[in-house]
């Protein structure tokens, strides 16, 4: 516990002494923000209009915040996080090993599951900072409108879990390669992999689609964006991080290993 | 404290080391010699536990390398030769870290770093990012961080690599300083250095351990041949002539002499005979002067080239 302490500080730490933090967190919610405001004036486009012509206000059904920006903007979230985590997360074992510094690392009295938990752990602060700094837009429209805070908090959650996920597939990629570059692609395909299999959904027998749309990062989102919790998803998530936090455990150990 | 036996370690069918054991007692400096690529990190690192042996078992302190790893590391100080450091921290910020890392109680830490950056003389540039220090104060940080946890068991891969000569001699004590209770293994290319804080040399080459001894044993051991370095004042050739011609010399040689008039010559004699007074005599009779006669000592350098090639001569002859 306390060199799990000691390996997140200097984590976060080395996050922000170098421009990684700073570049990261501003883009993620310069991204945010901007998708942010065209769903926000095209949610209120669409309201003056169908005040104006009560025809589109029929075609659209009721037309609330949650359904016309909350879900859209958690959804553009995690699509924002498909690309900048793999950024964040390259640098966790490439960097030492290029550097040489895991040579002191893996000599100190430290148990490889602390150094990996460290690590995810100081990712996993970098996003949460991103996450809450995109905060403030959902009190934008508490401040216009009334949305649904029921759904805000399970689509937070369901982003928090699903970075978690992203994050740990990208330590683990970071442990196999000491080229930064190369983990941060390995991770970049997988995600994407992860995210689009309910594609080919429809072109599969029914068990292969069930097996397909349970690994599907966004078959999992679904739920929470309407406000539901599942605990199969929140378990789908979880496993993932543990599955990956386990085998970078593993690959950091495969070093001592008899060759 | 440290024991090493039938050590051996391949590279994907390249050769690491090669069968190797030695001991070293609680207490002792023992210093690893060998030229580039003879296996001198390959040893350090599976004692340090960052890499597994292919075969073979060492142990530290009791606790074997590979079944106990954390044991051993708990009491190990580790210099790596690439003296790896995260250049974006403040020194005392990294040494807290690795403090923390090396189980130094929360309370003691900070007292801990302040006495290790004054054991090294770090204190003065406690303000500073790792990345701005010199190589020289990098490598005292590096020393720092091996010796924040008061180890038992320090290794120092080629710890004095890249400093100016007083530095040099500042971490030599410094090391010198070091060995009350503890077990030391360094390595060096810097012969004369090793011979100065070890108490015993290992020489290695390919992989393989080719002598083992105290660094007076092993002069003593070639000093069966005995050097001379002579200086004449007479036609080269002819000084070279006559040297060959005297009975009981093996080797002559001119050596280059930039200074004078006089001619330098390197001259060895078969072994366990000095011949000095035949050089004299010999200028005596064709009336040359005579400007220096000096027993060249073999110096561990000496030694070491001779061990080394000596053995290389013998696996040409073998073949
Ligand atoms: N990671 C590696 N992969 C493959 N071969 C290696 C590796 N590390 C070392 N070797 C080989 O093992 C042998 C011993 O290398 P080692 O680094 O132990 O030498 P050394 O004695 O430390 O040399 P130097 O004085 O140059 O530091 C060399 O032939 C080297 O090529
Ligand atoms: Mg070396």
């Amino acid at each position: 516990m306390r060199n799990f302490f000691f390996i997140l500080t200097k984590e976060f730490r080395s996050y922000f002494n170098s421009p990684i933090a700073f570049v990261t967190i501003t883009i993620f919610s310069v991204l945010t923000g901007y998708y942010f405001y065209n769903i926000f004036a095209g949610f209120g486009t669409l309201s003056f209009q169908a005040q104006t012509y009560p025809m589109i206000a029929s075609r659209y059904g009721a037309l609330n915040v949650t359904e016309f920006v909350i879900r859209p903007f958690i959804g553009t979230i995690s699509m924002v996080m498909l690309i900048m985590l793999p950024m964040l997360t390259m640098r966790s074992f490439s960097e030492e090993k290029k550097s040489g510094t895991i040579e002191l690392l893996l000599t100190y009295p430290v148990r490889d599951g602390e150094v990996v938990l460290g690590k995810f752990a100081g990712c996993m602060v970098i996003f949460c900072t991103m996450l809450m700094i995109s905060f403030p837009c959902v009190l934008l429209i508490e401040y216009f409108g009334e949305p649904e805070w029921g759904v805000i908090i399970t689509g937070y959650l369901g982003l928090l879990l699903m970075g978690s996920a992203f994050i740990s597939l990208g330590v683990f990629m970071s442990s196999l390669s000491e080229n930064q570059i190369v983990a941060a692609v390995l991770t970049f395909a997988c995600l994407l992999i992860f995210s689009l299999v309910n594609y080919s959904v429809g072109f599969v027998g029914e068990s292969m689609a069930k097996v397909l749309e349970y690994l599907s990062f966004n078959y999992h989102m679904r739920n929470f964006v309407k406000g539901v919790i599942d605990t199969s998803d929140i378990i789908y998530y979880l496993l993932f991080t543990v599955f990956f936090l386990f085998s970078s455990m593993r690959s950091l150990e495969s070093k001592r290993w008899r060759a | 404290m440290i024991e090493v036996q039938n050590l051996t370690k391949t590279y994907g069918g390249a050769r690491g080391i090669d069968d190797i054991s030695f001991n070293v007692e609680k207490g002792e400096i023992i210093g690893f010699l060998g030229p580039n690529g003879a296996g001198k990190t390959t040893t350090m690192r599976i004692l340090t536990c960052f890499m597994p042996a292919t075969s073979g078992s060492a142990s530290i302190a009791g606790f074997d390398v590979f079944e106990d790893s954390l044991n051993v590391r708990k009491r190990l100080g580790y210099l790596p030769e690439t003296v790896p450091l995260y250049t974006d921290m403040q020194v005392p910020v990294y040494l807290r870290y690795v403090a923390g890392l090396k189980g130094i109680p929360w309370r003691q830490i900070n007292s801990r770093v302040g006495e290790v950056m004054e054991k090294v003389g770090l204190t003065h540039m406690a303000h500073k990012f790792i990345a701005e220090l010199s190589k020289g104060y990098r490598q005292r940080v590096g020393l720092a961080q091996a010796l924040i946890n008061d180890p038992q068991v320090l290794v120092l891969d080629e710890p004095t690599v890249g400093l100016d000569p007083k530095q040099i001699i500042e971490i030599r004590s410094l090391i010198k300083g070091l060995q009350e209770e503890r077990t030391i293994i360094l390595s060096s290319h810097i012969l004369p250095e090793v011979s100065m804080v070890c108490q015993r040399v290992i020489i290695i080459d390919e992989g393989r351990i080719k002598a083992m001894d105290t660094p007076e044993n092993l002069m003593a051991q070639i000093h069966s041949t005995c050097r001379v370095r002579t200086r004449i004042s007479g036609p080269k050739d002819s000084v070279l002539e006559g040297l060959r011609a005297i009975d009981g010399i093996t080797k002559a040689d001119s050596v280059d002499n930039t200074s004078n008039s006089t001619n330098g010559f390197d001259v060895e004699f078969i072994d366990g005979f000095d011949g000095s007074h035949l050089i004299a005599r010999l200028a005596a009779e064709k009336r040359w002067d005579l400007h220096e006669l000096t027993l060249a000592k073999m110096s561990l350098e000496d030694i070491f080239i001779k061990i080394v090639t000596d053995e290389q001569v013998k696996a040409e002859d073998g073949k």
